[in-house]
Order: structure tokens, then C-alpha cells, then sequence
């Protein structure tokens, strides 16, 4: 299928909840999704005949400068046809329910995704640090990072 | 002799308790500073935890202060085992998104050296999974070969690990003038060798009841836990990026995707994923055999197409290759400046790592070390 | 019954006994040295390289660099273990070694302690390393070398039983639990050895195929006691870093090492006395001067090390439960099947 069909099909089923397709040169296609629903239509993505999405080759945050966005790749292995989905939340307050019951492999891109970018992913089931320290503190991917002097004493910068 | 063992103990009847181990992050055999946490019953196990990211050297967060050539060298350094095939998605992504076409000549230096990687990194897998298993002579005999490849790699780029070898637009240097008879040799040396490990190593019935019915993944487990590479194909998978979506000029070359068939024991268990990589060495013999029957004679201006000042319009891409290790991505956002916005690793060892607690459960501490080094695993990759 | 040499020669005094406490001890680092030079280098050739070349002419001097490196090695004590266990588990080990050389029978005229019941005593003794790994294991306070002395007891436990078993078939063979005894048996050409059913007329063919897979037995059996690959689970270095031994350091690991070559040689000399004719020469009375029965017993058994050696740097590693498997449900059975055939076997003869 193409990004396009996968976009009507969706927009048909969940209606205010997709609210953009972009498809130019520069991009590869990506539907945008509001944060709501995001569980029940990656189940659709996955589950239905026509979509079979059941790769998730990624999952990564973003940092733009007005919103905090979730990327999401997904690939069918039956039917060889990819699609990206973007969620974007604000940043006071940035909260999407968890896909890990969904594709499994969301759990570690998700903890990766709370540590660097301060994503909370609810209903997760182990949402902690991957990459850094337990007790580190910040998110380093956000634009607005600034390392700390010092960690437990040792001076990071040199 | 592998008959099913059973972990669950009624406790009310015997005083005991479960033992937790760190296997890590200084182990023999963690393949790097991956600590696991181990909780035992006596010998078997129970729960593994993986605490990951000693490594940590903020691979994303330092691109996006690099400029984009600079990233190239970075990226070496993530699965050092497999440097040349890490640059590839990078620089064929960065080269879709400026719009540049690569000449063919090029693109089969590209695919010859990915190819021998692939074979190096698969000897390096085959070989530490020996000695996971006690098998210490097999281990080296791959190593004297792996260093005819990284022989050939020190003459074209200079390094023997990190390279920095594929450029945005073209290559660093031009191939030496021995480089088809260094092939060929290396090809003939790889199937002897080859033969003998299977004969030494695989065969071996020791080395059989060790890996059979060890680890087993399913493929439906697999594909939920986003695996790829010989993880998955030795699940009985079909999935392949080279077949799936071709890059470069893999369309146009005739190899098998190879899968395991469960000869041995259950389908996805250990000893499958070793032979998916055994086999693969010999699919890349035959790419780069045909590489080499088709390969220019006369020599061409490598870096013609490299661009002055690497500056990609706006927009954003996720560039992936068949990694030895599965699928590599890159997510490369651009913003129209000299630097990325945003560089995603979709680092393969990461996500094949993630199965590790799934799989593991009930077997032994020697198992465990089996189905890690089955997942053949790099740390510098995972952390990043 | 022959007599001791040094008896002749110094009489039944201090002299006396001080040699026949030296020389096996002497005998014994020679020989380690030569195992651990032997070791690298047949590893070396079995992996197409050359080893050591630094060290003397083609590195001979190695084995005795290494030794005076682990002398001089800090030797640590891990704050939290058992301290008197910890240090004593190292000389436990090799007392068990060390101690079944008390009645080795080098030659017919050389055995330091002639035990009528030599044979017992040797098996006995042998099994003293287990109450030093247990040690070991337990006094270092750490839980790898916790599991390792646990895999350690078990094994070697297991693996007593056949080889328990092959040596009775042994002695029911030669009538007799005297070493002198069963090797003078095994006298007149190596067609006479036990591993090929002893004396005894042509119709000895029936029993041979029950003593060849005695000999393997034994073999595999010691395999095991020694902790040798495939069979090396109790350090088995990839797993359990290096099992009950992880936390020692300097001489007191030396010990351990020094502790597992001399049971390779231990293991390797009872089979050779019970199989291959112990200092017999394998031409009858040919060549069979003590000096070259010392030479054929330090060569058999010289030859079984090799073996021990080769099979180390060739196999994997088995698994705990493989190794239960292969030690209870083939191993001991196989091993009652041949002890039944040749005790009827020597009633009849």
C-alpha cells in the first residue's frame, strides 16, 4: 500500500485522529497522529489484513522547537511496505500511552526515548534509564540540555 | 538428553532461596561491558535483567554538532566489528537526500567491501560463540583469516577497524591495484576454512547438544521483538534488506537469503542462528565472486562527486542497510545547515539485545552465555 | 616381593626416607614444568602458531618465567572470605595430588610406600581435591566460586563411581589391590596388558572389548577428575569466570594450577598401572632394566597427558546436566556391564 491509501484507510476508521499526511521529495511519507488514540491505531496498523504492520524498525523521539514528537517506523514484513508515524506533544507536560503491548520492541526504544528526551510513556512496564546513569538527572537529547558540572562528585567537563 | 526442564519447585516444601549473580560488566564472556543480572535457582535461570549503556558516549547528541562528514568516523565507532557496512546506510541515506548518483563502479567497491566485512564480522560471531562453548582452537583459525580482510581494508583506507572509508559521493581512495586477486584469494581461503570449522566445530557433537533446543525464538517472538539479521533468519524468516528493498546494486546479484531449517533441534534455537552465519559467509563468496567477474578494470576518479560542503536540503530520511548484525538505521533529519537536526542510530545489537530476558528463561548459566553469544552482540553499538 | 633400591644403597634410615619423599616431589615439579611447556606449545601446534618463542631457545624458559611471575604476584585475600579456609584450600588440593605419589610404583625396585592395598589408597587419596575445591569455593565468599565448588563436588562425586567401578573390574582381574602385583601380571609384552584382558590364554578375546571400554572409562572418568576440557564446568572460564578459584591470586592459585597438572599426571599413572602395564616395557623382557621401566611408566603416562592436552584444545565444553548425563546413564551403567563380564571372566580363567 501506499502512504497515501494507508492514510485514507486510517483517516476512514479514526477520523479527527490522523490529522496530516506529508509526502514530498524531501520527506519520506509521514502521517500525523494526535496522542489519544495512538495504541488502538497501532493495533489496527498491525492487525489488519491490508496493513500488517508487525515490524517496528524504530521508535525515537524528537525535540522541534514547539513540540516533542515520537517517531514511529514501521515495516510489514508480509506485505513489504513501510510508513512512519509522528505524535506530537507538548512540552510541559509530554505523555503518550505506551505501544509496548503492541510490538515489544517499543519497550527498550521507549525507556531510550524517556531517558533522552523526558518522554513519559504511560501503562510502560519498567520506564527507567537505559543509556545513562539510573540517577542521572536531565534528558541530554533536548535542544535545551545543559550538562551538569559536576556527577557524584567527578567533574564531567574538562 | 535434553529433555525439559522444569523450574518451577514446590518451595513450601523445601527451604531455599534464589541466588542473584552481576555477570558483569567485567565477564569473560558478556562480549563487552554489558552487565547482566542473574537470578538463579541453583544452575538455572530465572530472570536476566540487562543493564546497559557503560559504553555510553553520546553518539546522537555529539552529531548534532558535527558536520555531516565528520559524523562518518563517529559512526565507525559504534559495531567496530562491522565498521564498513555502518557507514554504508549513512552515506547511501545522505547521498538520497542530496540527490546524488553514485556510479557503478563505486557502488561495487562499496558492496565488495561490505560483503568481506560482512564475512569478518561473521567469522569474529562463529568464532566467540566457539568459545562460549569451550572451543578455543576454532576461535583462532577464524582470526588468521579475518586478518587477510583486514589486511586488504589497511590498504585501501588505512585502517584496519575504523575505516572512514565510504564518503558522501563517493570513497575515500581508490581500491589498490591487487585488490581482485586479494579477493579471490581471500574467498578460496574462507570456504577451506570454512569447511574445517564445520567439520571441527559445528559437527561437533558436543557443540550440537550444547546449542540445540537452546534459546529457542520463535519467529512470531522474533518479529514482535523487532530482531533482525541471522537472529531472525534463523528463525525460519525470510527477511532480508539487500532482497526486501535492494540499495546499492543488490537486485542485480544472484544469492540466497538463507534461513534456518531447524536441522538439528527446534527451529530458532542456537545452533540455527550459528549456521545462518556460516552460510552467509559463503552467499557473500558468491556476491563478491560475481562483484569481481564484473569489476572495471580501468580506474576512476573516486571522489569526483564528493561535494565541497556537505549541506542537504531540509527534510528527513531513515536510511537503513543489512547490517552482518540485522538492520541498521539511520534517521537523519536535516534542517538545511551543515549539521544534522537529529541522528537516530536504529543500532541492530540494541534491539536484538532487547530478547535476551525473553528467551533465556529456564535455561542454565552455560545456556545463557550460549544465547547471548548467539545473539552475537556489540556493545559499542548498543550504547552508542 | 622385590625391594626398594634406596634400602639397598642407604639402609632403613633418615637418608632413605628423605629420598623417597624428594625424588616424586622433585620428579613432580620437573614434570609440571614440562606439562605446562607441553600445554603451550601442543596448543600452539594444534592451533597453527607458534607459542612462546621469547623465552630461552623457543621459549623452553617459559613454564619457569610464568612461575616466577606467580611468585611474585600480590597474593590477595578478599576481605570478606573465610581466611584459614581460604588459605588452606590450595595445600588440600595438592596434598591430594601430591599424596598419590606416595605409592607410585616407578619401577620394580622404586615405589616409595609398598601398599599391599596400593590401588585403594591411590583412588582414596585422589579424592581429597574435592575437599579442597569445596574449600576453595566456599571460603572465597563469592558466588561464581560458590557454583563452581558446587559443580566441582558433583562431578567428581558423579565421576568416582565408574572409575570406582573400572578398578574393582581391575582388581577382580588381577586378584590382588597390590600395584606391584597387578603391574608383575601385565609382564612379558604388551599383548599380556589389562587393557587387553591381561594374561591369559587365546579366549582372552572375549573379555578385550569389555577392558578397551574400561580403559575409556577411566579415561573420560579422569578427564573429569582432572577438570580438564571437556569436562572443565567446575572453572569453566567462560561461564563462571574461573569457578572456584576466581579469587585466588600469586602462589596460592600457582598451587591450584600446579594441583591440576600433577592429578592430570596422577589420573594418567593409574591407568597406565591398570591398563597399560605400569612400568612393563611393551617387549617383555626386552629393554626392562629399572632405569627403562622408569622410563616406559613416566612415558605411558607422559602419553595419557598428551592425550589430555590434545582433547582440550579440540573439544567444546559440556553442559551440567550433559555431564550428569553422560557420568550416571552411560557411564557407570556401561561400566557395572564390563565389571560383571570380566569378574566372570577371571573366576573361569
Amino acid at each position: 500500500m501506499t502512504a497515501n491509501e494507508i492514510y485514507e484507510k486510517l483517516k476512514s476508521e479514526f477520523g479527527d485522529e490522523i490529522i496530516s499526511l506529508t509526502e514530498d521529495a524531501a520527506n519520506e511519507a509521514f502521517i500525523v497522529v494526535k496522542p489519544q488514540r495512538i495504541v488502538e491505531i497501532c493495533l489496527v496498523l498491525r492487525d489488519d489484513p491490508n496493513f500488517k504492520f508487525d515490524y517496528m524498525a524504530n521508535l525515537t523521539g524528537m525535540d522541534y522547537p514547539n513540540n516533542l514528537t515520537v517517531v514511529y517506523h514501521l515495516y510489514s514484513i508480509p506485505l513489504n511496505h513501510r510508513i512512519v508515524l509522528k505524535v506530537e506533544l507538548n512540552k510541559e507536560n509530554p505523555s503518550v500511552e505506551s505501544v509496548e503491548k503492541v510490538w515489544k520492541t517499543a519497550n527498550w526504544h521507549e525507556r531510550e526515548a524517556y531517558d533522552m528526551f523526558g518522554i513519559i510513556f504511560e501503562n510502560h512496564p519498567f520506564l527507567v534509564r537505559i543509556l545513562t546513569p539510573y540517577d542521572w538527572e536531565g534528558h541530554p537529547l533536548r535542544k535545551d540540555y545543559k550538562e551538569p558540572e559536576t556527577y557524584h562528585g567527578v567533574k564531567i567537563a574538562y | 538428553m535434553t529433555e525439559k526442564r522444569i523450574i518451577d519447585v514446590d518451595y513450601s516444601q523445601v527451604d531455599t532461596e534464589r541466588m542473584r549473580i552481576n555477570m558483569g560488566p567485567q565477564h569473560p564472556s558478556t562480549h563487552g561491558v554489558l552487565r547482566l543480572e542473574v537470578e538463579v535457582d541453583g544452575e538455572i535461570v530465572t530472570d536476566v535483567v540487562p543493564h546497559i549503556g557503560y559504553l555510553h558516549r553520546c553518539f546522537e547528541k555529539a552529531c548534532e554538532k558535527m558536520s555531516y562528514p565528520q559524523v562518518i568516523p563517529f559512526i565507525d565507532r559504534m559495531d567496530y566489528i562491522a565498521s564498513m557496512n555502518n557507514e554504508l546506510p549513512y552515506v547511501v541515506g545522505m547521498e538520497k537526500l542530496m540527490g546524488i548518483n553514485v556510479p557503478d563502479r563505486i557502488q561495487l567497491i562499496r558492496m565488495a567491501f561490505a560483503e568481506l566485512n560482512r564475512i569478518a564480522n561473521h567469522q569474529l560471531a562463529v568464532a566467540t560463540f566457539g568459545l562460549d562453548a569451550g572451543a578455543f582452537t576454532p576461535f583462532l583459525y577464524l582470526f588468521r583469516d579475518r586478518e587477510m580482510i583486514l589486511n586488504l581494508f589497511e590498504k585501501a583506507s588505512g585502517g584496519r577497524l575504523l575505516y572512514n572509508y565510504f564518503w558522501i559521493g563517493g570513497l575515500m581512495h581508490d581500491v589498490p591495484p591487487t585488490f581482485k586477486q586479494e579477493c579471490l584469494n581471500i574467498i578460496s581461503t574462507v570456504r577451506k576454512t570454512n569447511e574445517e570449522v564445520m567439520n571441527l566445530l559445528i559437527g561437533n557433537s558436543i557443540f550440537i547438544e550444547r546449542t540445540i533446543n537452546v534459546g529457542i525464538l520463535p519467529a512470531d517472538v522474533a518479529v514482535n521483538f523487532g530482531v533482525s539479521g541471522p537472529v531472525l533468519r534463523g528463525s525460519g524468516l525470510n527477511y532480508d534488506l539487500r532482497r526486501s528493498e535492494p540499495y546499492l546494486l543488490y537486485d542485480k546479484f544472484d544469492f540466497d537469503v538463507v534461513v534456518g531449517k531447524g536441522e538439528m533441534g527446534t527451529l530458532g534455537d542456537c545452533w540455527d542462528r550459528n549456521i545462518v552465519r556460516m552460510r552467509e559467509m559463503e552467499e557473500s563468496c558468491k556476491i563478491i565472486e560475481q562483484i569481481i567477474a564484473n569489476f572495471p578494470d580501468e580506474s576512476s576518479d573516486v571522489r569526483a562527486l564528493v561535494p565541497r560542503r556537505v549541506k542537504p536540503p531540509k527534510g528527513e530520511i531513515y536510511s537503513k542497510a543489512e547490517n552482518p548484525k540485522g538492520e541498521l538505521g539511520f534517521y537523519i533529519v536535516s534542517d538545511g545547515t551543515v549539521n544534522p537536526y537529529r541522528m537516530r542510530a536504529r543500532a541492530t545489537s540494541f534491539v536484538n539485545l532487547s530478547v535476551l530476558p525473553e528467551i533465556s528463561k529456564g535455561y542454565m548459566i552455560a545456556d545463557l552465555i550460549m544465547i547471548l553469544g548467539s545473539l552475537d552482540i556489540v556493545l559499542g553499538e548498543i550504547d552508542r | 616381593m622385590e625391594q626398594n633400591f634406596l634400602y639397598n644403597w642407604f639402609g632403613d634410615g633418615v637418608i632413605t626416607y628423605a629420598l623417597l619423599v624428594t625424588i616424586p616431589l622433585v620428579f613432580l615439579l620437573i614434570y609440571a614444568l614440562v606439562a605446562i611447556l607441553g600445554e603451550l606449545k601442543i596448543a600452539s601446534w594444534v592451533q597453527d602458531r607458534l607459542g612462546p618463542m621469547r623465552t630461552g631457545w623457543k621459549g623452553v624458559l617459559q613454564p619457569l618465567a610464568e612461575v616466577i611471575k606467580l611468585l611474585q604476584k600480590e597474593d590477595i585475600v578478599p576481605d570478606a572470605a573465610n581466611k584459614p579456609l581460604f588459605n588452606l584450600a590450595p595445600y588440600v588440593m595438592f596434598t591430594g595430588a601430591f599424596g598419590a605419589f606416595a605409592a607410585m610404583p616407578f619401577a620394580f625396585n622404586f615405589v616409595p610406600a609398598h601398599l599391599n592395598v596400593g590401588l585403594f589408597y591411590i583412588f582414596a587419596i585422589g579424592a581429597f581435591s574435592v575437599i579442597g575445591i569445596v574449600m576453595g569455593g566456599w571460603a572465597s565468599n563469592n558466588k561464581y566460586s560458590l557454583l563452581g565448588a558446587m559443580r566441582g563436588v558433583s562431578q567428581m562425586v558423579s565421576y568416582e563411581i565408574p572409575i570406582a567401578l573400572a578398578i574393582l573390574a581391575i582388581a577382580a582381574l588381577a586378584g590382588s589391590l597390590d600395584l606391584q602385583e597387578i603391574i608383575n601380571q601385565q609382564g612379558g609384552g604388551f599383548w599380556n596388558w589389562n587393557i587387553f584382558g591381561g594374561y591369559g590364554s587365546f579366549w582372552k578375546i572375549l573379555v578385550i572389548p569389555f577392558t578397551l571400554s574400561l580403559f575409556v572409562i577411566h579415561f573420560v572418568g579422569g578427564l573429569a577428575e582432572t577438570n580438564r576440557i571437556p569436562f572443565d564446568i567446575p572453572e569453566g572460564e567462560s561461564e563462571i569466570v574461573a569457578g572456584y578459584h576466581t579469587e585466588y591470586s600469586g602462589m596460592k592459585f600457582a598451587m591450584f594450577f600446579f594441583a591440576e597438572y600433577a592429578n592430570m599426571f596422577t589420573v594418567s599413572a593409574i591407568i597406565a598401572i591398570c591398563f597399560l602395564g605400569g612400568w612393563q616395557s611393551p617387549f617383555g623382557d626386552f629393554l626392562n632394566q629399572p632405569a627403562m621401566q622408569a622410563f616406559w611408566f613416566i612415558s605411558k603416562a607422559c602419553f595419557l597427558v598428551f592425550v589430555q592436552i590434545w582433547l582440550r584444545w579440540t573439544l567444546p565444553r559440556l553442559r551440567v546436566d550433559q555431564l550428569m548425563y553422560v557420568s550416571w546413564k552411560v557411564m557407570t551403567p556401561l561400566a557395572f556391564v564390563c565389571f560383571v563380564a570380566i569378574a566372570v571372566w577371571s573366576m573361569l580363567r
